[in-house]
């Protein structure tokens, strides 16, 4: 039966059982609702849960360990005779799956009958020559060992999904009945279905959280192999970077400072940029703007966050750094030697982080109540005043928020950097000179022809970690300064 | 039948009818055809009304009659809705307050309010209270500036309460502290008109009898208009009284004379609590 069928059918009975479990509720209260614990539709609803629950995730699991079965059991099946050389155990698999689908579909199309499909004893150069007229593609001739795993492997699947039709729509059928005898007017049917909302949210955060400590652990178990073939501290405190490849052989240097260097001074660059006319511009508009201006200017400023990252790239590259140069290069100040620089990014950095900064603070500014902007009028302040010393103060926990969050968002950004920065790894003060950071390292890295057991690939995963653990710290200390600034004024 | 209804209701007011007695004064603020709208709502139609230096004058009738709108017209303080309009003329000193050359911020200096809900800055209870001398310069040094606020604390008999944890938000107050703080707020940027909307709603009786000694004791030098829900305190703090009603200023007059003989029936079944 097609798990969709499988589906529906669990789905039918629960609708079956929404309807059975409120009637009885109902005529267990001699029709009046007012004699039910719960209104009539949480018993329906009770019901329903009752069935499909238990069904569905018994299906989900058994989706997930019968294939696992199943093949473990065939590569036993197979004889070591039969695995060429230059090939492996996975390829001949992928050849009995594909084989034993061709018999599907050959026996769905009428090309077969399921005994034939099923003889073990039929004559294999038949059976490739059949499936071959049927269409199915099959690479080479199907040898007589793969014949074999492809008929268990079908059969067994087979059995297996019978076997799993016939427990869910059991489990359904016994969730129903299990439903249906509650359904009397005592049944507090209105707190099963609370539990039951609450384990799906529970269910819904838990998979957030287990696939963060996931990211994290493979992190973890990466970084540390790394440091297993690469001295941590020649990594944290090494100041120069200078991955060899493994081609080229000789010894690589991977440390991270001039990377963080280069991280960090774009990133204050561009918060330097975005910081002050982001929040200006976020006064701007929720202050002095008439609703007229807001209605045009805040939208077109948050399409600003919308341009993919890539854009800001080109834009740095083919005209932010052009024109840099020619205002600091050789033929104006004498300070640049090339269009990428920390400026260059920085920059352009800075202006994608404008909306952020400004969107932010915009909504946040906002929520100050009126009250304490009239409170500030009332006492003939002026309207920079009162914003300077009532609105961003009260607002104040918000915006660091927002700015923390900006400068995130620039520890984190890549495809700037990586067109607008250049590539060499960098201990400089000089802005216009080329630098690069953590992201655009770890691109680098990985991209080459590097093997990913080597340290000059596995230093990518060391990398990520310090740029995690970096913004991890950074949203602490905004948590952090937030808590504190309500602390003092609620 | 007037007569049979101030003497029912004399009793009721225990302030003695003589302190509300109106000597020959200036007017201080003068309304004419005063009309406000807020989008399509004719919130206020055609108030004219004298209000008189060195007075108190009481702002009553039922909710949402337009008392505060009124009051809000006064400072400008309209301004600061998008959708509100004001129309006529309003004269303080004789000097029209919606002329182009009059700047807002200055005629609010001169004309403090104190609002209807208690609306502290999330500022330190000190820096609440400087935060107006400072905007106008009134202290010279930090001892005059910590002398302006304990006097205004004083005068709006909080400053006991807080006179040991000035650096303690204002916020974190109760309901009733907050309104004295923003009371003491008002003061101590010495407006020459301080306009009160129902300042007493969320106090008890002893900060309240506070209270209306401060406004009592402002009236030897300024104006006060006080917005007010509460009869008794209309008629213990009010000299002149104004009835408004559904956006109309029903009846205005002595307090004295509102009180025990009104003219309009309307204010009668007010004041008698009969229409609310
Ligand atoms: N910001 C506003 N926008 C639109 N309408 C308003 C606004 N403020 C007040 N109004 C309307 O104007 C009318 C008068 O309101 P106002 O606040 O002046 O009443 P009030 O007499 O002060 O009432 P209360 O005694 O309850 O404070 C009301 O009908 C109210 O709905
Ligand atoms: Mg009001």
């Amino acid at each position: 039966m097609p798990l969709l069928w499988l589906f529906l059918i669990v789905l039918a009975i629960a609708a079956v059982g929404f309807v059975l479990g409120r009637a009885r509720a109902l005529a267990s209260a001699g029709g009046d609702v007012r004699n039910l614990h719960s209104l009539p539709s949480y018993y329906g609803n009770n019901v329903a849960i009752k069935t499909v629950v238990p069904a569905i995730l018994v299906m989900l699991i058994w989706l997930i360990v019968q294939p696992m079965i199943v093949n473990s059991t065939i590569s036993g099946m197979i004889p070591e005779s039969s695995v060429a050389e230059n090939s492996s155990l996975g390829l001949v698999m992928s050849e009995v799956r594909r084989t034993a689908e061709g018999l599907d579909n050959a026996v769905a199309n009428g090309d077969m009958t399921e005994e034939f499909a099923r003889d073990a004893r039929a004559d294999f150069t038949d059976v490739t020559q059949r499936l071959k007229d049927a269409g199915q593609i099959v690479t080479s001739d199907v040898t007589q060992p793969i014949l074999r795993a492809a008929q268990s492997y079908r059969i067994m699947n087979a059995t297996g999904n019978l076997i799993m039709s016939g427990i869910v729509l059991a489990l359904a059928l016994s969730g129903l009945f299990w439903g249906l005898r509650d359904s009397h007017a005592a049944f507090r049917a209105r707190n099963t279905v609370e539990a039951a909302v609450r384990a799906l949210l529970i269910g819904a955060a838990s998979i957030a959280i287990l696939t963060t400590i996931g990211i994290i652990l493979s992190l973890v178990f990466n970084t540390v192999e790394f440091f297993r073939l690469y001295p941590a501290t020649d990594f944290f405190f090494g100041t120069s970077w200078a991955p060899s490849f493994s081609g080229r052989g000789g010894s690589s240097d991977l440390g991270v400072l001039p990377l963080l260097w280069g991280t960090f001074y774009i990133s204050i660059v561009a918060l330097v940029v975005a910081v002050p006319i982001g929040l200006f511009a976020a006064v701007y508009l929720s202050e002095y703007a008439t609703p007229r201006v807001r209605a045009v200017a805040k939208p077109m400023l948050e399409v600003l966050a919308g341009i993919p990252t890539i854009v800001y790239g080109l834009f740095a590259l083919l005209t932010v750094g052009p024109l840099l140069l020619g205002i600091f290069g050789d033929d104006g100040l004498g300070w640049m030697q090339a269009g990428t620089a920390v400026m260059t990014a920085g920059l352009v950095m800075g202006i994608m982080l404008i909306p952020f900064v400004s969107s932010l603070s915009d909504d946040i500014i906002n929520a100050v109540p009126q009250a304490m902007r009239d409170g500030s009028y009332g006492l003939g302040a002026t309207q920079s005043e009162t914003i300077k010393q009532v609105i961003l103060p009260a607002a104040l926990p918000g915006i660091v928020g927002a700015i923390l969050l900006a400068a995130s968002r620039a520890i984190g950004e890549t495809m700037i950097v990586v067109l607008g920065a250049g590539a060499a790894a960098k201990l400089s003060l000089n802005p216009f000179e080329a630098m690069t950071t953590v992201t655009a390292k770890i691109v680098s890295q990985l991209t080459g022809d590097a093997d990913f057991s080597s340290p000059e690939a596995l230093v990518a995963f060391a990398l990520g970690m310090t740029l995690f653990v970096l913004t991890l710290g950074l949203n602490v200390l905004a948590l952090y300064i937030v808590r504190k600034y309500r602390e003092q004024y609620e | 039948m007037d007569a049979n209804f101030a003497k029912e209701n004399e009793p009721m007011y225990d302030a003695p009818l003589g302190k509300n007695d109106v000597d020959a004064k200036d007017t201080k603020i003068a309304a004419k055809d005063v009309q406000v709208y807020y989008g399509d709502t004719h919130a206020i139609k055609d108030v004219s009304v004298d209000l008189l230096d060195k007075t108190v004058t009481a702002f009553i009738g039922p909710s949402g009659c337009g008392k505060s709108t009124f009051l809000r017209c006064l400072n400008r303080m309209n301004d600061t809705i998008d959708i509100c309009r004001v129309e006529g003329l309003i004269e303080l000193d004789g000097e029209d307050i919606y002329d182009k050359r009059v700047d807002p911020v200055q005629l609010r200096a001169k004309v403090g309010m104190v609002f209807q809900k208690p609306n502290p800055f999330p500022k330190s209870i000190y820096d609440n209270v400087a935060y107006g001398p400072k905007i106008h310069g009134l202290a010279k040094n930090k001892a005059e500036l910590d002398e302006i606020v304990e006097k205004a604390l004083r005068r709006g008999a909080i400053w006991d309460e807080v006179k040991d944890r000035l650096d303690a938000p204002g916020t974190g107050l109760s309901g009733g502290q907050q309104q004295r703080l923003c009371i003491a707020r008002a003061v101590a940027t010495e407006p020459e008109v301080l306009l009160m909307d129902e300042p007493c709603s969320a106090l008890d009786p002893i900060a309240t009898a506070q209270v209306e000694e401060l406004i009592d004791e402002l009236r030897a030098s300024y104006s006060v208009v006080i917005v007010t829900h509460s009869m008794q305190q209309a008629a213990r703090v009010s000299q002149k009284t104004a009835f408004f009603h559904l956006g109309n200023l029903v009846e205005y007059g002595e307090t004295s004379q509102i009180f025990t003989n009104p003219v309009d029936p309307r204010t009668e079944s007010y004041i008698t609590g009969r229409i609310g």
